[in-house]
């Protein structure tokens, strides 16, 4: 098993025709994902490598059976994108753009959860997901995922931020820990799938053992896993907070990343989550070496 | 982005918010000139992004020109806890019955908008959530629905705003959401919103902080961008359109990625080095940007060592490695370089560096972040 994805899923490109989803999506499809249809409008009929590319999201939907999507689009036509995807019976959306207007983000989340309330938005801003050796929808770089073992114990990853989350990948992969599924829920005020969403599945999936997550300052979204890991997580977990430098009132690059009027500080947040019974690393490297002693555990 | 207080003024009276009448002026003529035009009295207000301004001396009433004089000399030029104040904020004195509170934020956790709207304006709203919170009135939106009328009066009314006062803050709780929204603000807050004598409810200072993301829609925020206080490591580096912050250490740092960024930053740190910056250059980057984000990081003085830290994803590892043999062969770097390269292409990327005749003294590449941060950190010391 895997979380949200896995290699059944049927995944359709919004953008393939384009630089970056051209590029991501065929590597995604040479990963192994059921990369099965493009969607650009204006570009139906043709395709990209052998992948046929629609017009339109619903076309794409009816002629493949698609069920996730990944969006490639830019910041300006992306809500548009994503409430297409929704419209047309995609449930699994991964949006990787950068740079949407927070109020566009505020909106088209409140459109889904009104609307489309089956609908699962991952990102925007986000690297994707992956649960290596069974699909990987964004852009992340595969080979860098260790595969699940059969036997376990196998770890899953939860992260706000993008390259953070390969870090972590990678930390495992060099001590040969697997991978259940690696999620990327993206560095944005508005994200569509907050850590405690991935938490709850990972909790339920009976292939995930433990569970690592990488956090950053800005907002509250660490403090309120933290909450939601006390009551409802079970499994043993180790995390790492980016931004302890950061000085006060500074973007930090992500929308979301800011310390402000002395809240979002990832001092609060490693207490939080200590609190909670997670073990906290420094950098990402001891955050790998204390999922490596509890892995060892579990073995 | 934040605005000062005279463009946020600017930006409400686009909504039909309320504001008094009054002008920016950067020399005392033209804050005499913007007096006249006013109507004495009028307050002279230093524009810097700091607060605690009227206790500095940076707020002063004005009854005549000769005051004007006085008070806009000793004002510009002025230094407000290290901000040097460059314009004055000409604007008619207002007569002030009360003082409320108005703010229009995103709640993250909740994901919807926030407004908050109190009683107790003109004094730092979070004195009064920490002495009385029930003095404030929180209410969630959803960007969905939006506020409409009814919801505003309504608001104001929880918020026990007096009778009087209630309608002229609810029309302006609609113009402000709409600047809120349609001005892609992070932040719109009024404080104080004030009720005159006369009755008129009124935005006496305005407080807005705009979503950079939403640059592409809104050409009317160049002349703001103009007058952004940055320093010339992050003028150059908005050319180049790069994400940094300047900060004073000796580390320059440049990786991918906000989260890797940030986690360097802090690395660099716990092995007892400071960094110089944060520089993100994206996901995506390709040889040209990397070039750009040397040539930033060669412009500050302090850098005694460059940590390049790499993961790539969408960015590439041949294209890392191909900016920084074009960087170093168009700019003379005074600091060495340690690089960490790992992710999509980093095998062509460390072959490309190996290959391409850098001297070990100016190019060291090292397999983890924390080897590496520890070598950059040696070298800055």
């Amino acid at each position: 098993m895997a979380i949200f994805v896995d290699q059944n899923t049927k995944v359709i490109v919004q953008g393939l025709t384009g630089g970056q989803g051209k590029y991501h999506g065929l590597r995604n499809k040479a990963y192994g994902t059921q990369v099965v249809a493009g969607v650009t409008p204006g570009k139906g009929g043709s395709d990209v490598e052998g992948i046929p590319v629609y017009n339109s999201v619903a076309e794409a939907v009816s002629a493949t059976g698609a069920t996730a999507s990944f969006v490639t689009v830019p910041p300006k036509a992306a809500s548009a994108a994503i409430l297409e995807a929704a419209a047309a019976g995609i449930t699994f959306i991964v949006c990787i753009t950068e740079g949407i207007p927070a109020q566009d983000e505020a909106r088209t989340y409140n459109t889904l959860v009104r609307d489309y309330p089956k609908v699962r938005l991952l990102g925007p801003n986000c690297p994707g997901i992956i649960s290596p050796g069974k699909c990987n929808i964004g852009i992340t770089a595969g080979e860098i995922a260790e595969l699940p073992s059969a036997k376990g114990p196998n770890v899953g990853i939860v992260s706000r931020s993008g390259t953070l989350t390969y870090q972590a990948l990678y930390e495992l992969k060099q001590r040969g820990i697997g991978v259940s599924t690696c999620v990327g829920i993206g560095g944005d005020p508005v994200p569509g799938t907050s850590f405690i969403d991935c938490l709850r599945e990972f909790q339920a999936d009976p292939e995930t053992h433990a569970i690592i997550m990488i956090g950053e300052i800005g907002g509250s979204a660490e403090e309120e896993a933290a909450e939601f890991i006390k009551a409802h997580v079970t499994k043993p977990m180790s995390a790492y907070i980016a931004g302890v430098t950061a000085p006060a009132g500074k973007k930090m690059g992500h929308a979301g990343a800011i310390v402000s009027g002395g809240k979002g500080t990832a001092q609060g947040k490693m207490d939080a989550l200590r609190d909670a019974g997670v073990k906290v690393g420094n950098n990402p490297t001891e955050a790998g070496s204390l999922m490596a002693e509890i892995v060892a555990g579990l073995r | 982005m934040d605005l000062f207080e005279y463009q946020g003024k600017q930006y409400f009276a686009r909504y039909d918010i309320p504001v008094s009448k009054g002008d920016v002026a950067v020399t005392v003529d033209q804050a005499v000139a913007a007096a006249d035009a006013a109507g004495y009295p009028v307050v002279v207000k230093a524009q810097v992004q700091v607060g605690g301004r009227g206790k500095a001396g940076g707020i002063k009433l004005a009854n005549n020109a000769d005051e004007v004089r006085t008070h806009a000399g000793n004002i510009l030029g002025m230094d407000i806890k290290g901000h040097v104040v460059k314009r004055v904020w000409v604007e008619n004195a207002s007569d002030i019955a009360e003082e409320y509170y108005a703010s229009f934020t995103l709640d993250r956790a909740a994901k919807k908008h926030l407004l908050m709207l109190s009683a107790e304006g003109g004094v730092e709203i979070e004195e009064v959530a920490a002495k009385n919170p029930d003095a404030i009135l929180m209410l969630h939106i959803d960007p969905v629905d939006g506020l409409n009328a009814a919801g505003a009066k309504k608001a104001a009314i929880d918020a026990k705003i007096p009778e009087k006062a209630q309608q002229g803050v609810a029309d302006i709780l609609v113009k402000l959401y709409r600047c809120f929204v349609e001005g892609d603000c992070d932040l719109a807050e009024i404080n104080p919103l004030i009720l005159k004598p006369t009755g008129e409810v009124h935005a006496l200072d305005a407080k807005v902080s705009l979503d950079s993301n939403a640059d592409f829609r809104h050409p009317e925020w160049e002349e703001f961008k103009a007058t952004e206080e940055l320093d010339a490591r992050e003028q150059l580096a908005r050319e180049k359109g790069l994400q940094y912050i300047g900060l004073d250490g000796t580390v320059g740092i440049i990786a991918n990625g906000a989260g890797l960024a940030m986690s360097t930053l802090d690395v660099v740190n716990q092995v007892g080095g400071t960094a110089a910056n944060f520089l993100d250059i994206g996901g995506g980057a390709n040889a040209d940007l990397m070039a750009s984000a040397l040539d930033v990081i060669n412009s500050d003085k302090n850098v005694k060592s460059i940590f390049i830290n790499i993961f790539g994803g969408i960015t590439r590892g041949e294209e890392v490695a191909k900016g920084i043999v074009e960087a170093m062969g168009r700019v003379d770097l005074r600091a060495p370089i340690v690089i960490r390269l790992d992710g999509t292409n980093a095998e062509e990327g460390r072959e490309i560096l190996k290959n391409a005749g850098i001297p070990e003294s100016k190019l060291t590449s090292k397999p983890t972040m924390l080897e590496a941060a520890e070598a950059a950190v040696a070298l800055a010391k």
